[in-house]
């Protein structure tokens, strides 16, 4: 049987998360847990986050989980959410500018605060909130979606990886930001794919499938 | 392609039912939530909100039971509003798989709730949910209050004002309700969302009054809203959520289809 762990650090609601893999991975023994033994102990590793960065990665510098995404990113395939994506970054300019785990060039900033809205003409929101199509590239990750498939988006932040062949999605708001990022056995994903109804159950579901580069 | 404008379908749940009077009065019985949350699912609904209408703490945990089902086979943003007080009402809640709380009448009666609520859970999932009123007489430049109870209690808050504090507070997002139009199936407020839609960086819903398919896309390109929000027109059949992202997408909305 194959195992998963959802790394837990305090940070969010992660049982819609578990709950949208149960739905997916019959086969997949599933645990949600702050262990590094077990956490090391799993075939494949989830790191979820939502709110700010700069919590985050205090949070995880004090668990020493820090190190422990570190060495699963080494070793099996890692699936970064929302904040774990921008978390695998070198830098983010929120909470007054904060270093992260640098696990991929490049760089988390905020959307600028004057694009307009093509339809109305008034500023577009921040957070970008909602589905957006994601223009994909080609990845195990990605088999049965569709080109340009909507996903569910939540967040004021994007990344921008210093190397082009990371960018592993593209989404349009305002700006064209990148919307996922793929190197080795890293895959990450600025949507939240637990909430975005059969595309993101199938990027779970592939995932459970991938055994990284 | 870019960002799609929400539809959202609202379910008024009484003790486990899904129930819709118009203006508080003529409830009407409207399935079981489970099995109309999994139908809206299927139509294309961008988001489900569930509204607890209940009166009795004792029918509060059936609202907790209906979220647990629907979570484990509906996967899209799960909202729960009503009866929201306290941070713990807001752990067991995103506990039974909510996404997001909507919190109305405790952030009149204690803002700084919402602050405390953001800081602990994150922005992304705190809705505040403002009903509002026009109290301007006619002639006089257009003003609209906080009105709690039902829209029976005055609170003395501006709308617009009220809703910029709640962003600064750190709300995720805004959900408004325009009382005068609620139930009257006569379309929403225009001027009322586009003067708070405009006033915060936030997304704002729409909510109250909508009747025909044609008050949701008017909704977006009059009131900009970021999303709409429907009840009735959705629940006796009048109307599919495909349907309603039809009509938009010919119109040059931008939706998911």
């Amino acid at each position: 049987m194959n195992s998963l762990a959802i790394i837990d650090y305090g940070m969010g609601n992660l049982h819609s998360i578990a709950k949208a893999v149960e739905h997916v991975g019959a086969d997949t023994h599933i645990l949600i847990s702050a262990d590094p033994a077990r956490i090391l102990d799993a075939d494949r590793v989830i790191f979820p986050g939502v709110g700010a960065i700069g919590h985050c990665m205090e949070e995880l510098r004090r668990t020493g989980l820090d190190d422990v995404i570190r060495e699963v990113a080494a070793s099996r395939p890692l699936l970064g959410v929302c904040l774990g994506m921008q978390a695998l970054m070198e830098h983010s300019a929120e909470s007054g500018g904060t270093d992260c785990l640098g696990l991929i060039p490049g760089r988390v900033t905020r959307f600028p605060a004057d694009m307009p809205d093509p339809l109305t003409g008034a500023a577009l929101k921040v957070p970008h909130m909602g589905w957006n199509a994601v223009h994909h590239s080609d990845h195990p990750l990605w088999q049965g979606i569709d080109q340009d498939e909507r996903f569910y988006f939540v967040h004021s932040y994007y990344v921008t990886p210093a190397r082009d062949g990371d960018r592993a999605g593209v989404c349009t708001y305002g700006i064209d930001f990148t919307s996922a990022v793929a190197h080795a056995n890293l895959f990450a994903v600025q949507f939240h794919p637990e909430k975005s109804q059969h595309a993101g159950l199938q990027l779970l579901a592939n995932f459970l499938r991938w055994d990284g580069a | 392609m870019t960002l799609a404008k929400r539809i959202i379908p609202c379910l008024d749940v009484d003790a486990g039912r899904v129930v819709k009077g118009v203006k508080f009065v003529d409830i009407r019985d409207a399935g079981d939530p489970v099995e109309v949350a999994r139908r809206y699912d299927e139509q294309g609904a961008d988001e489900i909100t569930f509204l607890d209408i209940t009166a009795s703490s004792d029918d509060r945990e059936t609202l907790v039971h209906v979220v647990e089902q629907v979570a484990g086979q509906v996967f899209i943003p799960l909202t729960v509003g009503g009866g929201i007080r306290e941070l713990a009402d807001i752990r067991r809640m995103l506990n039974a798989g909510a996404d997001k709380v909507a919190i109305n009448t405790a952030a009149v009666f204690r803002p700084e709730f919402v602050r405390e609520a953001a800081e602990r859970f994150g922005s992304q999932c705190i809705v505040v949910a403002i009903d509002a009123k026009q109290v301007s007489g006619p002639g006089e430049p257009l003003k609209w209050e906080i009105f709690t109870h039902g829209g029976r209690k005055p609170t003395g808050l501006d709308a617009v004002e009220w809703a910029q504090r709640m962003a600064a507070y750190g709300a995720g997002e805004i959900l408004l309700t325009s009382m005068d139009r609620d139930g009257t199936k006569s379309g929403f407020d225009l001027e009322l969302t586009r003067a708070v839609a405009d006033a915060v960086e936030i997304p704002v819903i729409a909510s109250g009054g909508v009747g025909t398919l044609e008050h949701l896309a008017e909704g977006i390109r009059e009131g900009h809203a970021d999303a709409v929000l429907a009840a009735s027109i959705f629940h006796f059949g009048q109307h599919s959520i495909h349907e309603a992202k039809e009509l938009m997408a010919r119109e040059g909305i931008e939706v998911r289809l």
